[in-house]
Protein backbone atom coordinates (compact mmCIF):
# COMPACT_ATOMS: atom_id res chain seq x y z
CA UNK A 1 0.00 0.00 0.00
CA UNK A 2 0.92 3.83 -1.04
CA UNK A 3 2.34 5.88 1.72
CA UNK A 4 0.18 8.93 2.12
CA UNK A 5 -0.76 11.33 5.32
CA UNK A 6 -4.28 11.13 6.33
CA UNK A 7 -4.75 14.77 4.32
CA UNK A 8 -4.15 13.21 1.52
CA UNK A 9 -6.37 10.37 2.00
CA UNK A 10 -9.19 13.03 2.52
CA UNK A 11 -8.52 14.54 -0.96
CA UNK A 12 -8.15 11.51 -2.50
CA UNK A 13 -11.56 10.15 -0.75
CA UNK A 14 -13.16 13.17 -2.29
CA UNK A 15 -11.55 13.41 -5.57
CA UNK A 16 -14.21 13.75 -8.26
CA UNK A 17 -13.78 10.39 -10.66
CA UNK A 18 -13.80 7.91 -7.96
CA UNK A 19 -16.00 5.39 -8.50
CA UNK A 20 -18.89 5.83 -6.69
CA UNK A 21 -22.08 3.51 -5.67
CA UNK A 22 -23.54 3.68 -9.07
CA UNK A 23 -20.55 2.56 -10.44
CA UNK A 24 -19.65 -0.09 -8.07
CA UNK A 25 -23.78 -1.42 -8.44
CA UNK A 26 -23.02 -1.24 -12.45
CA UNK A 27 -19.91 -3.23 -12.33
CA UNK A 28 -20.53 -6.00 -9.78
CA UNK A 29 -24.64 -6.69 -9.98
CA UNK A 30 -26.81 -7.75 -12.51
CA UNK A 31 -30.55 -7.37 -12.96
CA UNK A 32 -30.57 -4.16 -10.22
CA UNK A 33 -34.22 -2.85 -9.62
CA UNK A 34 -33.36 0.36 -8.37
CA UNK A 35 -36.82 0.80 -5.10
CA UNK A 36 -37.35 4.51 -4.33
CA UNK A 37 -39.33 6.51 -2.26
CA UNK A 38 -40.14 6.64 1.47
CA UNK A 39 -43.86 5.97 1.49
CA UNK A 40 -44.28 8.63 3.40
CA UNK A 41 -43.79 11.42 0.80
CA UNK A 42 -40.55 11.78 -0.76
CA UNK A 43 -37.73 10.09 -3.14
CA UNK A 44 -34.13 11.01 -1.65
CA UNK A 45 -32.28 10.75 -4.58
CA UNK A 46 -28.84 10.92 -2.43
CA UNK A 47 -29.05 7.19 -1.54
CA UNK A 48 -29.53 4.96 -3.95
CA UNK A 49 -30.76 1.24 -3.09
CA UNK A 50 -32.98 -1.69 -4.92
CA UNK A 51 -32.83 -5.25 -5.32
CA UNK A 52 -30.00 -7.23 -7.66
CA UNK A 53 -27.95 -10.31 -8.14
CA UNK A 54 -24.89 -10.74 -7.08
CA UNK A 55 -23.18 -13.68 -8.89
CA UNK A 56 -26.56 -15.10 -9.31
CA UNK A 57 -28.07 -14.87 -5.87
CA UNK A 58 -30.53 -11.77 -4.67
CA UNK A 59 -29.48 -9.27 -2.49
CA UNK A 60 -30.52 -5.63 -1.24
CA UNK A 61 -28.45 -3.30 -2.01
CA UNK A 62 -28.07 0.07 -0.53
CA UNK A 63 -25.67 3.20 -0.99
CA UNK A 64 -24.99 6.81 -0.85
CA UNK A 65 -24.99 8.64 -4.37
CA UNK A 66 -22.59 12.06 -5.33
CA UNK A 67 -23.39 12.37 -8.67
CA UNK A 68 -20.82 12.86 -11.62
CA UNK A 69 -21.79 16.42 -12.88
CA UNK A 70 -23.03 19.23 -11.20
CA UNK A 71 -26.82 18.71 -12.13
CA UNK A 72 -26.40 15.18 -10.44
CA UNK A 73 -24.72 16.55 -7.70
CA UNK A 74 -27.77 18.49 -7.21
CA UNK A 75 -30.42 15.97 -7.43
CA UNK A 76 -27.99 13.95 -5.19
CA UNK A 77 -28.08 17.49 -2.98
CA UNK A 78 -23.78 16.14 -2.93
CA UNK A 79 -24.51 12.75 -1.02
CA UNK A 80 -26.16 14.55 1.38
CA UNK A 81 -29.49 12.78 2.36
CA UNK A 82 -32.43 13.35 4.85
CA UNK A 83 -34.36 11.84 6.44
CA UNK A 84 -36.50 10.60 3.55
CA UNK A 85 -33.23 8.68 2.54
CA UNK A 86 -33.06 7.07 5.55
CA UNK A 87 -36.55 5.92 5.99
CA UNK A 88 -36.07 4.15 2.25
CA UNK A 89 -33.14 2.52 3.50
CA UNK A 90 -35.10 0.97 6.51
CA UNK A 91 -37.60 0.42 3.94
CA UNK A 92 -35.47 -1.44 2.38
CA UNK A 93 -33.57 -3.53 4.45
CA UNK A 94 -36.83 -4.82 6.39
CA UNK A 95 -37.57 -5.94 2.89
CA UNK A 96 -33.96 -7.87 2.46
CA UNK A 97 -35.07 -9.34 5.56
CA UNK A 98 -38.50 -10.55 4.90
CA UNK A 99 -37.11 -12.47 1.41
CA UNK A 100 -34.38 -13.30 3.27
CA UNK A 101 -31.77 -11.00 1.45
CA UNK A 102 -28.38 -10.43 2.90
CA UNK A 103 -27.93 -6.19 2.71
CA UNK A 104 -25.07 -4.41 1.21
CA UNK A 105 -24.09 -1.46 1.53
CA UNK A 106 -21.73 1.44 0.07
CA UNK A 107 -20.29 4.42 2.17
CA UNK A 108 -20.00 7.67 0.74
CA UNK A 109 -21.31 10.61 2.33
CA UNK A 110 -19.74 13.57 3.34
CA UNK A 111 -22.98 13.68 6.70
CA UNK A 112 -26.54 14.32 6.41
CA UNK A 113 -27.48 17.24 5.46
CA UNK A 114 -28.33 20.02 8.09
CA UNK A 115 -30.92 21.38 6.70
CA UNK A 116 -33.88 22.97 7.98
CA UNK A 117 -36.23 20.92 6.52
CA UNK A 118 -34.11 17.66 7.30
CA UNK A 119 -34.60 18.75 10.82
CA UNK A 120 -38.09 19.29 10.72
CA UNK A 121 -38.71 15.90 9.40
CA UNK A 122 -36.48 14.28 11.94
CA UNK A 123 -33.05 13.93 10.91
CA UNK A 124 -32.08 12.69 14.38
CA UNK A 125 -34.92 10.11 14.35
CA UNK A 126 -34.60 8.70 11.40
CA UNK A 127 -30.86 8.02 11.71
CA UNK A 128 -31.30 6.44 14.94
CA UNK A 129 -34.26 4.49 13.71
CA UNK A 130 -31.60 2.79 10.79
CA UNK A 131 -29.52 1.89 13.85
CA UNK A 132 -32.45 0.56 15.38
CA UNK A 133 -33.41 -1.40 12.12
CA UNK A 134 -29.77 -2.70 11.70
CA UNK A 135 -29.79 -3.68 15.16
CA UNK A 136 -32.38 -6.15 14.86
CA UNK A 137 -32.20 -6.99 11.22
CA UNK A 138 -31.87 -11.13 10.86
CA UNK A 139 -29.87 -11.31 7.42
CA UNK A 140 -26.24 -10.25 7.29
CA UNK A 141 -24.85 -7.16 6.37
CA UNK A 142 -21.60 -5.87 4.76
CA UNK A 143 -20.85 -2.37 4.47
CA UNK A 144 -18.52 -0.85 2.22
CA UNK A 145 -16.49 2.58 3.02
CA UNK A 146 -16.12 3.49 -0.78
CA UNK A 147 -15.26 7.18 -0.23
CA UNK A 148 -15.83 9.86 2.77
CA UNK A 149 -17.19 8.03 5.58
CA UNK A 150 -18.94 11.32 7.88
CA UNK A 151 -20.54 11.23 11.23
CA UNK A 152 -23.76 9.75 11.75
CA UNK A 153 -24.86 9.87 7.88
CA UNK A 154 -22.32 7.65 7.13
CA UNK A 155 -22.85 4.92 10.36
CA UNK A 156 -26.44 5.13 9.48
CA UNK A 157 -25.92 2.47 6.52
CA UNK A 158 -22.54 1.23 7.88
CA UNK A 159 -23.77 -1.15 10.96
CA UNK A 160 -22.55 -4.15 9.12
CA UNK A 161 -21.20 -7.68 9.93
CA UNK A 162 -18.43 -7.01 8.33
CA UNK A 163 -17.30 -3.83 7.65
CA UNK A 164 -14.88 -3.27 4.64
CA UNK A 165 -12.86 -0.44 3.65
CA UNK A 166 -10.95 1.29 0.74
CA UNK A 167 -7.17 1.98 1.29
CA UNK A 168 -7.57 5.52 0.57
CA UNK A 169 -11.28 6.01 2.07
CA UNK A 170 -12.04 7.95 5.11
CA UNK A 171 -14.29 7.63 7.88
CA UNK A 172 -14.60 10.03 11.09
CA UNK A 173 -17.06 11.61 13.64
CA UNK A 174 -17.20 14.56 11.53
CA UNK A 175 -15.85 15.87 8.39
CA UNK A 176 -12.01 17.76 9.36
CA UNK A 177 -13.44 21.01 8.79
CA UNK A 178 -16.20 20.46 11.10
CA UNK A 179 -13.88 18.93 13.58
CA UNK A 180 -11.76 22.11 13.73
CA UNK A 181 -14.81 24.32 13.59
CA UNK A 182 -15.77 22.31 16.73
CA UNK A 183 -12.53 22.09 18.80
CA UNK A 184 -10.58 24.96 17.57
CA UNK A 185 -13.05 27.31 16.43
CA UNK A 186 -11.42 27.43 13.17
CA UNK A 187 -12.72 25.03 9.70
CA UNK A 188 -9.04 25.79 8.04
CA UNK A 189 -6.91 24.16 11.08
CA UNK A 190 -8.46 20.92 8.32
CA UNK A 191 -5.01 19.27 7.56
CA UNK A 192 -4.17 19.66 11.45
CA UNK A 193 -7.40 17.70 12.35
CA UNK A 194 -6.92 14.75 9.92
CA UNK A 195 -3.59 14.06 11.28
CA UNK A 196 -5.55 13.44 15.14
CA UNK A 197 -8.53 12.17 14.03
CA UNK A 198 -7.58 8.58 13.35
CA UNK A 199 -9.67 8.72 10.12
CA UNK A 200 -7.69 6.32 7.42
CA UNK A 201 -8.32 2.96 7.16
CA UNK A 202 -5.20 1.88 8.52
CA UNK A 203 -5.88 3.58 12.06
CA UNK A 204 -9.22 2.31 11.96
CA UNK A 205 -8.40 -1.56 11.33
CA UNK A 206 -5.85 -1.01 14.39
CA UNK A 207 -8.76 0.41 16.38
CA UNK A 208 -11.29 -2.80 15.12
CA UNK A 209 -13.92 -0.35 13.91
CA UNK A 210 -13.41 -1.79 10.58
CA UNK A 211 -12.33 -5.31 9.70
CA UNK A 212 -10.33 -4.98 6.42
CA UNK A 213 -8.31 -2.56 4.10
CA UNK A 214 -9.00 -3.79 0.36
CA UNK A 215 -5.86 -2.06 -1.60
CA UNK A 216 -6.16 0.41 -3.78
CA UNK A 217 -4.85 0.72 -7.09
CA UNK A 218 -1.22 2.67 -6.88
CA UNK A 219 -2.67 6.29 -7.76
CA UNK A 220 -6.42 5.81 -5.66
CA UNK A 221 -9.15 4.09 -7.06
CA UNK A 222 -10.24 6.18 -9.70
CA UNK A 223 -6.79 5.57 -12.05
CA UNK A 224 -8.00 1.36 -12.26
CA UNK A 225 -11.57 1.56 -11.36
CA UNK A 226 -11.68 -2.46 -12.88
CA UNK A 227 -9.18 -3.24 -10.83
CA UNK A 228 -10.63 -1.71 -7.73
CA UNK A 229 -14.23 -3.22 -9.18
CA UNK A 230 -12.14 -6.65 -8.85
CA UNK A 231 -10.84 -6.38 -5.51
CA UNK A 232 -14.13 -5.06 -4.22
CA UNK A 233 -16.07 -7.93 -5.63
CA UNK A 234 -13.66 -10.49 -3.86
CA UNK A 235 -14.02 -9.33 -0.94
CA UNK A 236 -17.61 -9.47 -1.20
CA UNK A 237 -17.64 -12.92 -2.22
CA UNK A 238 -15.51 -13.77 1.03
CA UNK A 239 -17.42 -11.74 3.22
CA UNK A 240 -20.76 -13.37 2.11
CA UNK A 241 -19.51 -17.16 1.95
CA UNK A 242 -19.49 -17.62 6.05
CA UNK A 243 -22.67 -15.54 7.11
CA UNK A 244 -23.12 -16.13 11.05
CA UNK A 245 -25.29 -18.11 12.58
CA UNK A 246 -27.55 -15.41 14.05
CA UNK A 247 -26.20 -12.25 12.19
CA UNK A 248 -28.25 -9.81 14.30
CA UNK A 249 -26.54 -11.36 17.81
CA UNK A 250 -23.02 -11.07 15.85
CA UNK A 251 -23.45 -7.36 15.21
CA UNK A 252 -24.34 -6.80 18.66
CA UNK A 253 -21.39 -8.47 20.24
CA UNK A 254 -19.44 -6.53 17.58
CA UNK A 255 -20.68 -3.26 18.35
CA UNK A 256 -20.74 -3.48 21.99
CA UNK A 257 -17.25 -3.94 22.20
CA UNK A 258 -16.24 -1.18 20.41
CA UNK A 259 -13.72 1.28 21.99
CA UNK A 260 -13.31 -0.71 24.79
CA UNK A 261 -10.74 1.52 26.18
CA UNK A 262 -12.49 3.10 29.02
CA UNK A 263 -11.30 2.81 33.21
CA UNK A 264 -12.48 2.65 36.60
CA UNK A 265 -11.63 5.87 38.38
CA UNK A 266 -9.57 4.76 41.54
CA UNK A 267 -11.16 7.47 44.06
CA UNK B 1 -32.43 -1.80 59.03
CA UNK B 2 -34.10 -1.07 56.22
CA UNK B 3 -34.41 2.89 57.56
CA UNK B 4 -31.25 3.23 58.20
CA UNK B 5 -29.70 2.12 54.74
CA UNK B 6 -32.30 4.12 52.68
CA UNK B 7 -30.58 7.23 54.93
CA UNK B 8 -27.59 6.64 54.24
CA UNK B 9 -28.73 6.85 50.68
CA UNK B 10 -30.13 10.04 50.91
CA UNK B 11 -27.72 11.66 52.66
CA UNK B 12 -25.05 10.09 49.88
CA UNK B 13 -26.90 11.77 47.57
CA UNK B 14 -27.56 15.03 49.01
CA UNK B 15 -23.82 15.17 49.57
CA UNK B 16 -23.61 14.66 45.67
CA UNK B 17 -26.00 17.17 44.70
CA UNK B 18 -24.03 19.43 47.02
CA UNK B 19 -20.94 18.82 45.35
CA UNK B 20 -22.79 20.20 42.06
CA UNK B 21 -23.17 23.96 43.57
CA UNK B 22 -26.33 23.95 42.32
CA UNK B 23 -27.60 23.43 45.59
CA UNK B 24 -26.87 26.20 48.31
CA UNK B 25 -26.36 25.16 51.36
CA UNK B 26 -28.30 27.24 54.66
CA UNK B 27 -25.53 28.30 56.16
CA UNK B 28 -24.05 29.84 53.13
CA UNK B 29 -27.35 31.45 51.78
CA UNK B 30 -27.15 35.03 54.31
CA UNK B 31 -23.19 34.94 53.13
CA UNK B 32 -22.78 34.95 49.51
CA UNK B 33 -24.86 36.60 46.85
CA UNK B 34 -28.30 36.16 47.64
CA UNK B 35 -29.77 36.79 43.90
CA UNK B 36 -28.42 35.88 40.50
CA UNK B 37 -29.72 36.55 37.06
CA UNK B 38 -31.93 34.55 34.86
CA UNK B 39 -29.94 33.96 31.53
CA UNK B 40 -33.29 33.88 29.68
CA UNK B 41 -35.10 37.08 30.91
CA UNK B 42 -32.40 38.95 32.71
CA UNK B 43 -34.67 39.40 35.80
CA UNK B 44 -32.78 38.85 39.65
CA UNK B 45 -33.67 35.69 41.35
CA UNK B 46 -33.20 35.07 45.09
CA UNK B 47 -31.01 31.81 44.66
CA UNK B 48 -33.10 29.89 47.56
CA UNK B 49 -36.34 30.76 45.41
CA UNK B 50 -34.66 29.55 42.39
CA UNK B 51 -33.81 25.79 44.12
CA UNK B 52 -37.22 25.55 45.10
CA UNK B 53 -38.61 26.70 41.62
CA UNK B 54 -36.19 23.27 40.57
CA UNK B 55 -34.35 25.93 38.88
CA UNK B 56 -36.98 27.04 36.65
CA UNK B 57 -36.83 31.08 36.52
CA UNK B 58 -40.13 31.83 38.51
CA UNK B 59 -40.64 35.05 36.39
CA UNK B 60 -40.41 33.99 32.44
CA UNK B 61 -40.21 29.74 33.17
CA UNK B 62 -36.40 29.19 31.75
CA UNK B 63 -35.26 25.94 32.66
CA UNK B 64 -31.97 26.15 33.65
CA UNK B 65 -29.83 23.10 33.24
CA UNK B 66 -29.81 20.96 36.77
CA UNK B 67 -26.92 18.51 37.16
CA UNK B 68 -26.78 14.91 37.02
CA UNK B 69 -27.32 14.11 40.53
CA UNK B 70 -29.55 17.08 41.21
CA UNK B 71 -31.68 15.66 38.57
CA UNK B 72 -32.03 12.42 40.15
CA UNK B 73 -33.02 13.98 43.47
CA UNK B 74 -35.93 15.55 42.44
CA UNK B 75 -36.94 12.57 40.74
CA UNK B 76 -36.17 9.38 43.17
CA UNK B 77 -38.51 8.28 45.63
CA UNK B 78 -36.57 9.29 49.34
CA UNK B 79 -33.90 6.95 50.03
CA UNK B 80 -34.04 4.66 46.88
CA UNK B 81 -31.19 5.85 45.24
CA UNK B 82 -28.32 3.38 44.20
CA UNK B 83 -25.49 4.56 41.84
CA UNK B 84 -24.62 2.19 39.20
CA UNK B 85 -21.27 2.23 37.54
CA UNK B 86 -20.42 5.17 39.90
CA UNK B 87 -16.59 5.07 38.64
CA UNK B 88 -17.04 4.55 35.18
CA UNK B 89 -15.29 6.98 32.97
CA UNK B 90 -13.24 8.08 29.61
CA UNK B 91 -9.73 6.90 28.95
CA UNK B 92 -7.64 8.20 25.90
CA UNK B 93 -8.45 5.90 23.51
CA UNK B 94 -6.86 7.90 20.57
CA UNK B 95 -4.07 9.41 22.54
CA UNK B 96 -5.70 13.19 21.65
CA UNK B 97 -3.60 16.00 22.61
CA UNK B 98 -4.11 17.57 25.86
CA UNK B 99 -7.49 15.29 26.28
CA UNK B 100 -6.29 13.62 29.60
CA UNK B 101 -5.37 17.01 31.06
CA UNK B 102 -8.86 17.82 30.19
CA UNK B 103 -10.56 14.93 31.44
CA UNK B 104 -8.39 15.93 35.23
CA UNK B 105 -9.60 19.57 35.02
CA UNK B 106 -13.23 18.66 34.70
CA UNK B 107 -13.74 15.73 37.07
CA UNK B 108 -12.61 18.37 39.69
CA UNK B 109 -14.40 20.90 38.67
CA UNK B 110 -17.94 18.92 38.29
CA UNK B 111 -17.15 15.67 40.57
CA UNK B 112 -18.59 13.56 37.88
CA UNK B 113 -16.39 10.54 36.43
CA UNK B 114 -17.99 11.37 33.14
CA UNK B 115 -20.99 12.92 31.39
CA UNK B 116 -23.49 10.90 32.44
CA UNK B 117 -24.92 9.32 36.13
CA UNK B 118 -27.00 5.83 36.17
CA UNK B 119 -28.54 4.74 39.32
CA UNK B 120 -31.44 2.27 40.40
CA UNK B 121 -33.99 3.60 42.44
CA UNK B 122 -38.00 3.83 42.53
CA UNK B 123 -40.17 6.66 41.47
CA UNK B 124 -44.01 6.45 42.97
CA UNK B 125 -42.86 3.19 44.23
CA UNK B 126 -41.93 1.72 41.07
CA UNK B 127 -38.62 0.37 40.45
CA UNK B 128 -36.65 1.99 37.12
CA UNK B 129 -33.32 2.12 36.43
CA UNK B 130 -32.35 6.02 35.84
CA UNK B 131 -29.85 7.75 33.35
CA UNK B 132 -28.89 11.34 33.46
CA UNK B 133 -26.06 13.10 31.24
CA UNK B 134 -24.82 15.99 32.89
CA UNK B 135 -23.69 18.81 30.44
CA UNK B 136 -21.60 20.58 32.05
CA UNK B 137 -19.35 17.43 31.58
CA UNK B 138 -17.59 18.47 28.20
CA UNK B 139 -21.31 19.33 27.09
CA UNK B 140 -22.61 15.66 27.72
CA UNK B 141 -20.94 14.72 24.95
CA UNK B 142 -21.03 10.91 24.21
CA UNK B 143 -17.65 9.20 24.40
CA UNK B 144 -16.62 5.41 24.86
CA UNK B 145 -17.68 5.80 28.95
CA UNK B 146 -21.01 7.59 28.15
CA UNK B 147 -21.75 4.84 25.78
CA UNK B 148 -21.08 1.96 27.74
CA UNK B 149 -22.46 3.02 30.92
CA UNK B 150 -25.77 3.94 28.74
CA UNK B 151 -25.25 0.26 27.48
CA UNK B 152 -25.06 -0.85 31.01
CA UNK B 153 -28.01 0.66 32.23
CA UNK B 154 -30.23 -0.71 29.64
CA UNK B 155 -28.89 -3.74 30.20
CA UNK B 156 -29.29 -4.10 33.95
CA UNK B 157 -33.09 -3.03 33.14
CA UNK B 158 -33.32 -5.98 31.19
CA UNK B 159 -31.91 -8.51 33.12
CA UNK B 160 -33.97 -7.09 36.53
CA UNK B 161 -36.90 -6.29 34.18
CA UNK B 162 -37.86 -2.64 35.20
CA UNK B 163 -38.55 0.07 32.86
CA UNK B 164 -35.60 2.07 31.74
CA UNK B 165 -35.47 6.27 31.56
CA UNK B 166 -32.77 8.31 30.10
CA UNK B 167 -32.21 12.11 30.77
CA UNK B 168 -30.48 13.14 27.48
CA UNK B 169 -28.31 16.68 27.83
CA UNK B 170 -25.99 16.33 25.12
CA UNK B 171 -23.72 18.72 22.77
CA UNK B 172 -23.07 15.56 20.45
CA UNK B 173 -19.97 12.80 20.00
CA UNK B 174 -16.91 13.28 22.02
CA UNK B 175 -14.56 15.15 19.46
CA UNK B 176 -11.32 14.05 21.24
CA UNK B 177 -12.76 10.03 21.04
CA UNK B 178 -13.41 10.43 17.24
CA UNK B 179 -14.58 7.69 14.99
CA UNK B 180 -15.05 5.48 18.76
CA UNK B 181 -17.14 8.10 20.32
CA UNK B 182 -19.63 7.96 16.78
CA UNK B 183 -19.59 4.00 17.24
CA UNK B 184 -21.53 4.23 20.59
CA UNK B 185 -24.61 5.09 18.69
CA UNK B 186 -24.55 1.90 16.90
CA UNK B 187 -23.59 0.52 20.48
CA UNK B 188 -26.40 2.71 22.72
CA UNK B 189 -29.33 1.85 19.92
CA UNK B 190 -28.18 -1.70 20.10
CA UNK B 191 -28.13 -1.83 23.73
CA UNK B 192 -31.81 0.03 23.75
CA UNK B 193 -33.75 -2.11 21.01
CA UNK B 194 -32.38 -5.84 22.95
CA UNK B 195 -34.31 -4.09 25.71
CA UNK B 196 -37.03 -3.00 24.34
CA UNK B 197 -37.34 -6.39 22.10
CA UNK B 198 -37.55 -7.82 25.93
CA UNK B 199 -40.38 -5.99 26.66
CA UNK B 200 -38.83 -3.31 28.51
CA UNK B 201 -40.38 0.33 28.56
CA UNK B 202 -37.90 3.24 28.01
CA UNK B 203 -39.10 6.70 28.47
CA UNK B 204 -36.59 9.20 26.98
CA UNK B 205 -36.53 12.52 28.37
CA UNK B 206 -35.25 15.23 26.20
CA UNK B 207 -33.23 18.20 27.96
CA UNK B 208 -31.63 21.36 26.76
CA UNK B 209 -29.28 20.73 24.82
CA UNK B 210 -30.26 17.50 23.04
CA UNK B 211 -27.75 17.43 19.79
CA UNK B 212 -25.57 15.36 17.45
CA UNK B 213 -25.24 11.76 17.70
CA UNK B 214 -27.42 11.72 21.21
CA UNK B 215 -30.01 12.62 19.34
CA UNK B 216 -29.35 10.52 15.71
CA UNK B 217 -29.05 7.21 18.73
CA UNK B 218 -30.58 6.23 21.90
CA UNK B 219 -32.80 9.72 22.56
CA UNK B 220 -34.79 9.35 19.70
CA UNK B 221 -36.03 5.62 19.93
CA UNK B 222 -37.96 5.83 23.10
CA UNK B 223 -41.41 4.00 23.55
CA UNK B 224 -42.20 7.66 25.21
CA UNK B 225 -40.81 10.11 24.57
CA UNK B 226 -41.03 13.36 26.76
CA UNK B 227 -39.02 17.31 26.72
CA UNK B 228 -38.74 19.70 29.17
CA UNK B 229 -39.74 23.03 28.01
CA UNK B 230 -37.85 25.69 25.70
CA UNK B 231 -34.83 22.45 24.91
CA UNK B 232 -32.91 22.68 21.64
CA UNK B 233 -33.03 19.34 20.69
CA UNK B 234 -31.81 18.54 16.59
CA UNK B 235 -29.76 16.80 14.86
CA UNK B 236 -27.33 19.37 13.74
CA UNK B 237 -26.61 22.67 15.68
CA UNK B 238 -28.08 25.59 14.19
CA UNK B 239 -24.98 27.52 13.52
CA UNK B 240 -24.15 24.56 11.38
CA UNK B 241 -27.79 24.85 9.28
CA UNK B 242 -27.54 28.54 9.41
CA UNK B 243 -24.29 28.39 7.80
CA UNK B 244 -25.81 25.85 5.08
CA UNK B 245 -28.67 27.46 3.66
CA UNK B 246 -27.28 31.03 4.14
CA UNK B 247 -30.14 31.72 6.12
CA UNK B 248 -31.37 33.11 9.52
CA UNK B 249 -33.52 30.02 11.37
CA UNK B 250 -37.32 31.10 12.26
CA UNK B 251 -37.85 31.66 15.63
CA UNK B 252 -38.32 28.37 18.04
CA UNK B 253 -36.93 26.38 15.32
CA UNK B 254 -35.55 23.08 17.14
CA UNK B 255 -37.13 23.79 20.37
CA UNK B 256 -39.57 21.32 22.14
CA UNK B 257 -42.47 22.97 21.25
CA UNK B 258 -41.22 22.85 17.85
CA UNK B 259 -40.33 18.75 18.04
CA UNK B 260 -44.32 18.42 19.41
CA UNK B 261 -45.61 20.40 16.32
CA UNK B 262 -43.43 18.08 14.01
CA UNK B 263 -44.56 15.16 15.78
CA UNK B 264 -41.50 14.00 17.23
CA UNK B 265 -42.28 14.00 21.03
CA UNK B 266 -45.49 12.97 23.02
CA UNK B 267 -45.62 15.88 25.66
CA UNK B 268 -43.76 18.96 26.47
CA UNK B 269 -43.91 18.72 30.55
CA UNK B 270 -42.18 21.35 32.92
CA UNK B 271 -39.81 20.18 35.52
CA UNK B 272 -42.20 20.25 38.49
CA UNK B 273 -44.67 17.97 36.30
CA UNK B 274 -42.31 15.56 35.63
CA UNK B 275 -41.68 13.34 38.33
CA UNK B 276 -45.49 12.73 38.47
CA UNK B 277 -45.58 12.26 34.57
CA UNK B 278 -43.27 9.84 34.88
CA UNK B 279 -44.97 8.22 37.87
CA UNK B 280 -48.33 8.26 35.54
CA UNK B 281 -46.94 6.83 32.32
CA UNK B 282 -45.25 3.90 34.87
CA UNK B 283 -48.67 3.02 36.20
CA UNK B 284 -50.07 2.68 32.80
CA UNK B 285 -47.50 0.61 31.75
CA UNK B 286 -48.26 -1.64 34.69
CA UNK B 287 -49.60 -6.14 33.44
CA UNK B 288 -51.38 -7.37 36.36
CA UNK B 289 -50.49 -4.47 38.77
CA UNK B 290 -46.52 -4.86 38.42
CA UNK B 291 -44.87 -2.27 35.99
CA UNK B 292 -42.44 -4.74 33.40
CA UNK B 293 -39.50 -3.84 32.54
Amino acid sequence: MAERTPAQRVALARQSGRPGTVEYIDALFTDFFPQRGDRLGKEDGSILGGIALFHGRPVTVIGHRKGKNLEENMRCNFGMPGPEGYRKAQRLMLAAEKFDRPVITFIDTPGAYPGLEAEAHGQGEAIARCLAVMSRLKVPIISVVIGEGGSGGALALAMGNTVLMLENAVYSVLSPEGFAAILWKDSARAKEACDVMKLTAQDLVELKVIDRILPEPEGGAHTDPQAMVKAVDEALVAALRKPPADPAAHRYRKFRAMGGQFVNLEK
Amino acid sequence: MNTRFSGRKQRMLRLKVLREGQAVPVHRQQTQDVFTKCPACGEAVAKVQLAKSLYVCPKCGHHQPVGGYLRLAMLLDHGTFQELDAKLTAGDPLHFPSYGEKLANQRRRTGLADAVVAAKGRIGGNPVVVVVMDSRFMMGSMGVAVGEKIARAANTARRTKVPLIIFCASGGARMQEGILSLMQMAKTAEAITQFQDAGGLYISCLTHPTTGGVTASFASLGDITLAEPGALIGFAGPRVIEQTIGQTLPEGFQRSEYLLEHGFVDAVVPRNQLKPTIARLLRLHSKGGTVHG
